[in-house]
């Protein structure tokens, strides 16, 4: 029986990012309390229904998932472990920003059996972070960092952002140096996207003030000094945007990229098992009324499945195996992309040998890479 | 019941109030009630509402209880203003006894006033005037009514003076339509003698054609015949224009206005300005028709999509039942695939059916680059007409050229005559004369290539004289002329579809110019893309396209691979929308981008 992974959704935070189009907003703490309940009634409902598979990866994402206190943190972590199988080797991860962390929460998150912190630090430079509208700066994130470790986290990731307003090289540079002297296990560098319906949106998305943000080479740029920087200093690029000192690679986020099921729970948050996808609901009144609903279910054809184990294992620097392809769809990578796999080889994307993998310049164009695996 | 009928249409300049006032006239005679009321019940095409243009003419019937307390049937027909369909108002007027001619008690005569008047009159009507939008604190409608007098020589003195927007006078307007528009006349025991001044194509009825009946009656089983393609069929259907929708009846007699829908199986049967009689008692004469338009401005047009080449065929087939000054031929381009060349009374008219082509057919269009007609004369003594620049004979067979050249008249007060005569200078305007037709306003004429005004000279006009000037051409013959073909090379290629025809003197700063607007529109490929104009194998110009630096989604959306997907997908939908040529993906709009080279000045 395959095993699972489970992804927690807590969709709360002090203040909504001005770049931030994720699911979650600033409540009171009634309403906290109340998502709380829901939630563990979901996770006892959906234990029932797939709760003989044993877990082997947990994530608890947000929104800031260490808004919550160490009673409702505590509650959400008994009901897990009171319902679910879980699995000796177990990667659980939490994220946490600076500014909600303290001492006591990251012992209580060490005593549930959390063994991996995600830091959403973004950037080590006061002014980009104030632009960002986060709440913390760079030596709240230092303290909770130190603490951290004290407390025995032994497997942390940092987040990193590029292609920031006013953000130069140099200031990108010196985020990567000052993070990389402090040995987190795992990096993710990613490059802001400018969403609609943000904040962000409304101030850049027209051309006059994209002057404002770095062109498309300064961001090429700062992507490639980041990948060589890491290098550098022992972290393997293992995704388009993820570095790891070797086996700290995050194994939750690897299921996601190579078709493993996972069960989501909470607001908004989306599943994958047996080739069935779905979301729950994105409203918070019809969750509190009916938690276990499922919304936009999908049954993955063949094609659906093919496209999707193209374009989400090209993710990973090891790309996909062909082997792997043929056994699952009985037919061959070849007899389905030939053509376009050959296009994408003349014109230096990808690899195409045993395995398919991205070149460097393919990974910076991936997208039009992975559009030709639609079919 | 003759006597009480009245068929009249309005006219006047580009947004004098024309729609406004039939919506008025349509209110007021109680065909419709107020909460029924939309706003510019005859422009019923979503683009005549969204651009606040009537394109097509239309009509509709009422019931006007005059304060002679007898009862009259009003068939009013709503006309454009604009000069590019001058031949519907014609259309239009034909099937008309009179007008009211709807001046601006602000604007004054605009140039299209005295056109759309000088038709009319050309037409027999009886002309009566209506000062409208009285209610503008600039109106003034003395110096309009005196200005009618002095320049058009109708009397306007004691003329309806009335604001159609906010109801104003329409009484009046109403009681001079019973006494100032003649009935119409002749004879319904006469054999059958109807005009088709419009028809159109509905998916249910089949063709509908528009007729003024001139003489003799119409009803359901006449067997009609039309008089010009001799062909012959049952009627099935005959009726009058309620407001937007067709309202049935036992009979059309002479004097009326309505339509008739019969057994006929090709459009091409019915041809606008045709006359139809009746096969069993044919009249002797067929009314004197509408003079054949010439197309003035040709382009190609071809379907986004190649596979959707029938269904533009027949979409143009069917508009051109609508419109029968569209004119079209297949032909076929290196860089689009099968298409046709299509004529047009002008650029408004081209947009106006590209638009009507995209939302009523459902189609996604190319257009390539607009052309007017040159005169080829070639060494060897022939001469060929062309419509396309991609067929310009090689240079060294061609002994000389000539371009079309129009007689323009431009209204222009006199704060913008500097402007607008130095807009002259530059589109290569020859000036014929300058006369104040009253102490603020001047009426220019100039003589001026067609070539350049077809693309952007009515924008200029209006932006360099902030709305205050007004035009109108017409065709003087061809002259001998230094003429180019400008070639754009995208990566090294000739793409046969952006070539166009121009004056020597302006190749470069054409070449330059299109060569900069493509630049923007092509997005970044995997390689540099070089964009070239040249004129005879000589580059003139160079913009480059860099190669894509980066086309990732350098996020992570967790496990919602549904949106990740998403994205994807609307990326390889925009790919759809891409014409590939040679190795490059160019945007369909690239196509128009020569349309639009005055836009960032």
């Amino acid at each position: 029986m395959q095993n699972l992974s489970l992804y927690l959704h807590i969709p709360f935070c002090i203040q909504k990012c001005a770049y931030c189009d994720f699911l979650s907003a600033p409540a009171s703490d009634a309403v906290i309390d109340n998502y709380v309940d829901c939630l563990c009634k979901e996770i006892v409902a959906k234990a029932e229904l797939y709760g003989q598979n044993v877990v082997d990866t947990i994530f608890i994402g947000g929104g800031t998932p260490s808004i919550l206190s160490i009673h409702q943190m505590e509650r959400i972590n008994t009901t897990l472990q009171n319902h679910f199988v879980i699995a000796s080797a177990l990667e659980y991860s939490i994220e946490a920003n600076p500014g909600t962390l303290n001492g006591e929460k990251l012992s209580c998150y060490r005593a549930c059996g959390i063994n991996r912190l995600s830091m959403g630090l973004q950037s080590a430079n006061n002014d980009e972070l104030k632009c960002l509208g986060r709440i913390h700066d760079y030596q709240s994130f230092l303290d909770n960092y130190t603490e951290a470790r004290k407390c025995g986290f032994t497997n942390i990731n940092v987040d990193l952002m590029s292609g920031l307003p006013g953000q130069t090289v140099q200031q990108y540079q010196d985020t990567l140096s000052k993070i990389v002297a402090l040995q987190p296990n795992h990096i993710s560098a990613y490059g802001l996207i400018i969403e609609e319906n943000t904040p962000f949106y409304e101030r850049y998305h027209n051309t006059n003030a994209t002057s404002s943000l770095p062109s498309e080479e300064k961001e090429r740029q700062m992507y490639y000094l980041c990948r060589e920087l890491l290098s550098q200093a022992g972290y393997h690029q293992y995704e388009i945007s993820n570095y790891a000192k070797t086996g700290y690679e995050c194994k939750h986020n690897i299921g996601y990229w190579t078709g493993k099921n996972y069960l989501g729970m909470g607001l908004g948050a989306s599943s994958m098992i047996h080739n069935t996808r779905w979301k729950n609901t994105e409203s918070m009144v019809l969750y509190s009324s009916k938690a276990t609903e499922k919304e936009e279910v999908i049954e993955l054809s063949t094609k659906d499945q093919m496209e999707e184990f193209m374009f989400l294992g090209l993710r990973l620097t090891k790309g996909i195996s062909c082997d792997e392809f043929k056994e699952r769809f009985e037919q061959s990578v070849r007899s389905v992309y030939g053509e376009w796999l050959q296009k994408m080889e003349e014109s230096g994307l990808i690899v195409w040998e045993q395995r398919i993998y991205l070149t460097k310049r393919g990974m910076d164009l991936a997208n039009y890479v992975m559009t030709g695996f639609l079919l | 019941m003759q006597e009480k009928i009245r068929n009249f249409c309005i006219i006047a300049h580009i947004d004098h109030g024309k729609s406004t006032l039939a919506d008025r006239i349509i209110e007021k005679t109680g065909l419709l009630t107020q909460r029924e009321m939309q706003e510019q019940i005859l422009d019923n095409m979503d683009l005549e509402r969204e651009r606040g243009i009537t394109i097509k003419s239309q009509a509709v019937r009422t019931i006007y209880k005059a304060k002679d307390g007898q009862e009259y049937i009003f068939n009013l027909i709503d006309t454009p203003g604009h000069v590019d369909f001058n031949y519907e108002v014609s259309r239009a007027l034909a099937a008309c006894d009179g007008a009211i001619l709807v001046v601006d008690a602000a604007q004054g005569i605009e140039a299209q006033t005295l056109a759309n008047v000088y038709l009319a009159l050309d037409h027999d009507l009886e002309v009566f005037p209506v000062i409208n939008k009285i209610d503008l604190p600039s109106a003034e409608p003395e110096r309009v009514i005196e200005e009618i007098e002095d320049v058009i020589g109708i009397e306007a003195r004691g003329c309806p003076l009335i604001s159609a927007k906010n109801g104003i006078g329409i009484e009046e307007v109403l009681e001079s339509v019973v006494a100032k528009i003649p009935s119409p006349k002749g004879n319904a025991d006469n054999s059958l003698q109807a005009l088709i001044f419009d028809s159109i194509y509905d998916s249910y009825k089949g063709v509908i054609v528009f007729v003024r009946v001139m003489e003799g009656r119409v009803s359901k089983g006449t067997q009609m015949k039309m008089m010009a393609t001799k062909a012959v069929a049952d009627v099935v259907e005959v009726g009058y224009f309620g407001a937007g929708q067709f309202i049935p009846c036992e009979e059309l007699t002479a004097g009326m206005v309505g339509y008739i829908t019969a057994s006929i199986k090709n459009v091409k049967d019915t041809a606008v300005g045709d006359t139809v009689t009746d096969a069993l008692r044919p009249c002797e004469h067929p009314l004197p028709g509408y003079k054949k338009v010439q197309s003035m401005v040709y382009c190609g047009l071809y379907p986004a999509d190649g596979a959707k080449y029938p269904d533009l065929r027949d979409a143009l087939e069917k508009l051109q039942l609508n419109d029968a000054s569209l004119f079209y031929e297949a032909e076929t381009s290196v860089a689009l695939g099968f298409g046709f060349r299509c004529g047009f009374l002008g650029l408004l008219h081209l947009e106006v059916i590209q638009e009507r082509l995209e939302r009523e057919y459902n189609l996604d269009l190319v257009t390539t680059a607009p052309s007017v007609i040159y005169h080829v004369y070639k060494t060897n003594g022939e001469k060929v007409v062309l419509t396309n620049p991609t067929n310009l004979p090689d240079p060294s067979e061609i002994d000389y050229m000539e371009e079309p050249i129009v007689r323009a008249e431009i209204m222009v007060t006199k704060d913008y005559i500097g402007s607008i005569m130095e807009l002259c200078q530059e589109r290569r305007g020859r000036y014929l004369s300058m006369d104040y037709i009253e102490a603020n306003r001047a009426l220019l004429k100039y003589e001026l290539p067609l070539n350049e005004i077809i693309y952007d000279f009515f924008d200029a006009l209006k932006s360099r004289s902030k709305g205050y000037a007004s035009f109108d051409y017409d065709m003087k013959g061809y002259e001998r002329s230094e003429l180019v073909k400008l070639d754009i090379l995208i990566n090294r290629e000739e793409v046969d579809a952006l070539s166009f025809i121009v004056h020597s003197a302006s190749a470069y700063e054409r070449g330059r110019r299109m060569c900069e607007k493509l630049k923007d529109e092509i997005p970044r490929q995997l390689f540099e893309i070089p964009i070239q104009a040249a004129v005879g194998g000589k580059v003139i110009a160079r913009e480059t396209v860099k190669a894509v630096r980066k086309d990732v989604l350098a996020k992570c959306y967790g496990g919602d691979i549904t949106r990740k997907k998403k994205l994807l997908e609307k990326q390889k939908e925009g790919k759809k929308r891409m014409r590939q040529v040679g190795n490059v993906e160019i945007p369909q709009k690239a196509f128009m981008s020569v349309l639009k080279l005055d836009d960032d000045k």
